[in-house]
């Protein structure tokens, strides 16, 4: 991780001079602007910066940000990003990412890189569907969607990224939107403030091959009763008047949405972020229903927990803190090191 | 009583048990015996795949085989002059490879019915005459063994383990080596049990002593040292030796080193024994995959490290689209490819020559990489600091190609001097390097071709870099059909600017008429083939590649020079197929697929044909 310093940048300097070739109307637009605008307040200067990226229409975005960047090939995005950050610590590093790059052919890595909880911020761009080429069903399209692929419907069941990402053991999880770049830069910014790994599912319309995808969400005729906001500290009520609540039925496993008035005000769950058993967070995670209805934003989960590339440079800063001699002279020890013999 | 004591040139020595034995210990102890005295070495373990294989069953034999003399060898013995056979899987799994009149140390007490029945033996072969033309020795390990320590304090098991302890002493005085060493090593590995310290010498004891008085060993060997040039040695596998260079590398480049390696089989030694040296700044991460821990090694690289991935035929063919990604990076990368029997798992514990092919060719597109083989076990160290050098100079992917034979082989390695060491000092690019001021990651170096290596961190330039075709200088994406068409030449270019020294050809006669050219781990049997044809008048040249891609530029002019070119190779003729496509002269191959090297008996009657026919 990076200690800031005072510097003071602008939106326009994060944007590279590269022609941005999204789809005209594609969410990953307001995410790059998200991002560029967010950027400044990290305080860290540009070339300490690194996004890296693996294959689809979101892994474009590094040749957008004017940091140092590299746009990788399917699903590896995490694994080189562990293997840039565990040799430079200095570095604040981004993986972007999408449903079927994090979660269909790089799935190992995502879990991988979790469960070691590298300092690495994760932005998968979850659009339900392979864009780039053009219009198959991802691994978090519902099932029955007619694509491409799937003329008669998928009969593949999808995963569920947050989910996921806690049962694999992410210190940080959390959920934002496209549209809503005050939320998207909230979340940035605690992600930003975390060790280790920081996993964020934005959700993002791909307005080409499944386009509004995430409208009961963002329209104001749905969005109240669809979109609960999660926010530390606070009891778990939304609607348009917070007439829903969410609240842990004795008994049972999971949660569950009620009328707040016909519930007691002591039984309304109040988020903590903070609690150490995963369960919590991933019984939020169940919440929503197939048509999105009840679906959780915010901060799902975050726990202090050592980061891997931390862990690693301290083994070999602390080795090198024993040495007495100078690398040719251990070197030159370590080869005559065991079994050996002279000849005169 | 006096023992007679003989002098021999030479002695080959196979130690063979049950996996559960400790036969690659004994070898390994005896070796290093051997290396004090002052002997060449050359040393070949042989075990199974299975960590447990159902003890005293056939797939369940391990065996070392070690040669040492008094002057110079290159391989590890075709054929034992002594047989170690802890059981009768070891006899039955090992005689045939004996020639007739060697030594046969037997363990009697392992030749009981059920053992003998368990391989396959309908009568016992130490007494129904089957074995008459060799020299068998029956001797009872386990039942003197656990005679010698009835008085110390430990269990009939633990008496029992140290049988093979029991026969390394006998071995050690029948060849007069020098014992200390096993001692000391003794004392340290079982510290934490010293009442197994006291067990393992008195066990070693017992056998030298044995030695001295049984009558059945009438004679005693010696084997004066070899000359050798002066300096201080070290025995080393190969394995080890590429760990060392991997180090060597950190060192002489003043950049760090993260190893990236998935656990697979013969390569996780290299993890192994790098993990212990974080005090270098050596850093390696265990990764999920071969992918990962290819793409965490190109990170690092990214990073402005020495990204390294160890790995053997199965994870090259994983990494293949991260090695590609390399190509069109122009990043410096190291994979080491220890090859095994292959396809698909093949025989992992077994060595091969077969990834050639996947090295050169192994990837989509025109993703040419360089190449190089290391020719023995201490070569492996050198090979590795070319290696980086290659891969630090040109900013390339650098495909390292061991073995199986030599990555567990060992021999007698002369230390070298750190400051002797090629210089592989790097510059990271630190200013714009373009006319108008701005950064150009793709603008070449006119003589290596490489590109500017600018690292994260670096202010003012700031760049993206991807798998998508790249703009020449610029680096921006481009779908040009002539840039892409200058770029895909340009990587080729690059990779054949690579300077590697010419191809030497020995050739003592000065008029041979066949050339033999290797490359990799068959030097040894190639090299112990001819010396043997022209001690016998035949005269032969040799010579052998280090550098695959790019090969020597003085190699099609050297083949031309002979009328005939052999090239034996531990595959169905890899090397010999790009041979002929590039220099259209008509090779012969000789080729083996048995998971063993070469012996070099069978090249000299091979080669002795070619040269006849010329
Ligand atoms: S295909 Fe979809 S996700 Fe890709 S750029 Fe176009 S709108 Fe965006």
């Amino acid at each position: 991780m990076s200690e800031s310093v005072s510097i003071k940048l602008t939106t326009k300097d994060f944007k590279s001079d590269q022609e941005v070739r999204w789809c005209p109307g594609c969410g990953d637009y307001a995410i790059l602007a998200a991002v560029q605008s967010f950027m400044p307040e990290l305080g860290i200067p540009r070339e300490r910066i690194v996004f890296i990226s693996g294959i689809g229409c979101s892994s474009r975005f590094p040749y957008y940000m004017n940091t140092y960047g590299m746009h990788s090939i399917h699903g590896r995005a995490p694994a080189i990003a562990t293997g840039l950050s565990v040799s430079r610590p200095d570095l604040s590093v981004w993986v972007v990412t999408g449903d079927g790059d994090a979660l269909s052919i790089g799935g190992n890595h995502l879990i991988h890189a979790l469960r070691r909880n590298v300092n690495l911020k994760i932005l998968l761009f979850n659009n339900k569907i392979y864009g780039l080429t053009k219009g198959q069903y991802s691994p978090t399209s519902e099932v029955g969607k007619i694509t491409k692929s799937t003329p008669v419907g998928s009969t593949d069941s999808p995963f569920n990224p947050i989910s996921l990402a806690l049962g694999a053991e992410a210190s940080f999880v959390a959920r934002t939107i496209d549209s809503d770049r005050k939320h998207l830069q909230s979340v940035l910014r605690a992600a930003s403030q975390h060790q280790g790994s920081a996993f964020i599912e934005i959700y993002q319309n791909c307005n080409i091959f499944n386009d509004g995808a995430f409208d009961v969400l963002k329209e104001p005729a749905t969005r109240d009763d669809f979109l609960i906001r999660l926010e530390h500290g606070k009891p778990i009520t939304f609607g348009a008047d917070g007439e829903w609540c969410v609240v842990h039925p004795p008994g049972g496993f999971g949660l569950s949405v009620e009328r707040t008035a016909e519930t007691d005000q002591a039984h309304v769950l109040v988020h903590d972020a903070t609690v150490a058993d995963p369960a919590y967070a991933f019984a939020l995670s169940r919440l929503p229903d197939l048509d999105l209805r009840h679906t959780p934003i915010g901060l799902f989960r975050s726990v202090d927990r050592p980061a891997y590339d931390n862990l690693v440079r301290e083994q070999v800063t602390a080795a090198q803190s024993k040495l007495t001699r100078g690398l040719d002279e251990e070197f030159a020890a370590l080869l005559g090191s065991g079994d050996t013999w002279t000849i005169l | 009583m006096t023992k007679q004591v003989r002098q021999l040139d030479r002695v080959v020595i196979r130690f063979a048990g049950d996996s559960g034995d400790g036969m690659q210990l004994t070898g390994d102890r005896f070796t290093s015996e051997t290396a004090q005295l002052g002997n060449d070495i050359s040393t070949l373990p042989n075990f199974p795949a299975e960590i447990r294989a159902p003890a005293g069953t056939l797939p369940g034999v391990s065996s070392f085989q070690v040669h040492f003399a008094d002057f110079d060898i290159l391989t590890p013995g075709d054929a034992p002059n002594v047989l170690v056979a802890m059981n009768p899987a070891a006899l039955k799994a090992n005689l045939r490879d004996l020639p007739g009149g060697a030594d046969i140390i037997v363990n009697t007490d392992e030749f009981t019915t059920r053992n003998l029945t368990k391989v396959g033996y309908t009568a016992n072969p130490l007494e129904d005459g089957s074995l008459d033309g060799y020299a068998v020795h029956p001797v009872g390990l386990t039942s003197m063994t656990v005679r010698a320590l009835a008085d110390l304090d430990v269990s009939k098991k633990d008496a029992e383990r140290a049988k093979n302890m029991f026969a390394l002493g006998l071995l050690s005085w029948m060849y007069s080596r020098p014992y200390e060493s096993t001692i000391t090593f003794l004392e340290r590995k079982f510290a934490a049990r010293p009442e197994l310290v006291a067990a393992n010498i008195a066990a070693f004891k017992a056998g030298w002593n044995f030695g001295e008085t049984t009558e059945d060993f009438a004679v005693r060997y010696e084997v004066k040292p070899a000359k050798m040039s002066p300096g201080n040695y070290r025995n080393v596998t190969g394995n080890t030796a590429l760990a060392l260079g991997v180090v060597a590398a950190r060192v002489r480049s003043g950049r760090p080193v993260v190893l990236g390696a998935y656990p697979i089989t013969p390569a996780s030694d290299i993890l192994h024994e790098l993990s212990k040296h974080k005090r270098f700044d050596v850093t390696t991460v265990q990764a999920e995959d071969e992918i990962a821990a290819i793409g965490v090694a190109l990170g690092a690289s990214y990073g402005g490290a020495l990204g390294v991935t160890s790995t053997s035929g199965p994870g090259v063919a994983l990494k293949g689209e991260t090695i590609s990604l390399a190509v069109a990076l122009e990043l410096p990368l190291i994979i080491i490819d220890v090859q095994r029997a292959g396809p698909s798992t093949g025989m992992p514990t077994k060595t091969e020559q077969a990834d050639l092919n996947m090295a050169l060719f192994g990837r989509h597109g025109e993703a040419p990489v360089a190449v190089i083989a290391p020719k023995s076990p201490s070569d492996c160290f050198y090979a590795v600091l070319d290696a980086a050098r290659i891969a630090l100079t040109y900013r390339t992917p650098v495909i390292l190609l061991s073995d199986g034979y030599i990555a567990n082989g060992s021999e007698p390695w002369l230390l070298p001097e750190i400051a002797d060491l090629p210089d592989l000092s790097v510059e990271f690019a630190t200013e714009p390097n373009g006319p108008a001021g701005e950064f150009l990651p793709y603008l070449r170096d006119p003589k290596t071709l490489a590109r500017p290596w600018a690292i994260p961190g670096t202010p003012g330039l700031e760049h993206r870099i991807g798998g998508l075709e790249k703009a020449d200088k610029t680096g921006d994406i481009s779908y040009d059909p002539a840039n892409h068409d200058l770029m895909v030449r340009t990587r080729a270019a690059r990779i054949e600017a690579i300077e590697v020294p010419d191809i030497e050809v020995e050739d003592p006669d000065g008029d041979a008429r066949v050339l033999v050219l290797g490359w990799g781990s068959t030097y040894g049997p190639i090299g112990a083939a001819c010396r043997a044809l022209r001690q016998r008048g035949c005269a032969i040249a040799q010579a052998h590649l280090r550098h695959l891609s790019p090969m020597p530029r003085n190699l099609g002019e050297v083949l031309k020079r002979y009328d005939k070119v052999v090239i034996p190779e531990m595959n169905l003729g890899q090397l010999a197929h790009v041979i002929r496509a590039r220099h259209l002269i008509d090779v012969i191959g000789y080729n083996q697929v048995r998971g063993l090297p070469f012996t070099a008996a069978e090249l000299e009657t091979m080669l002795e044909e070619v040269v006849k026919n010329v």
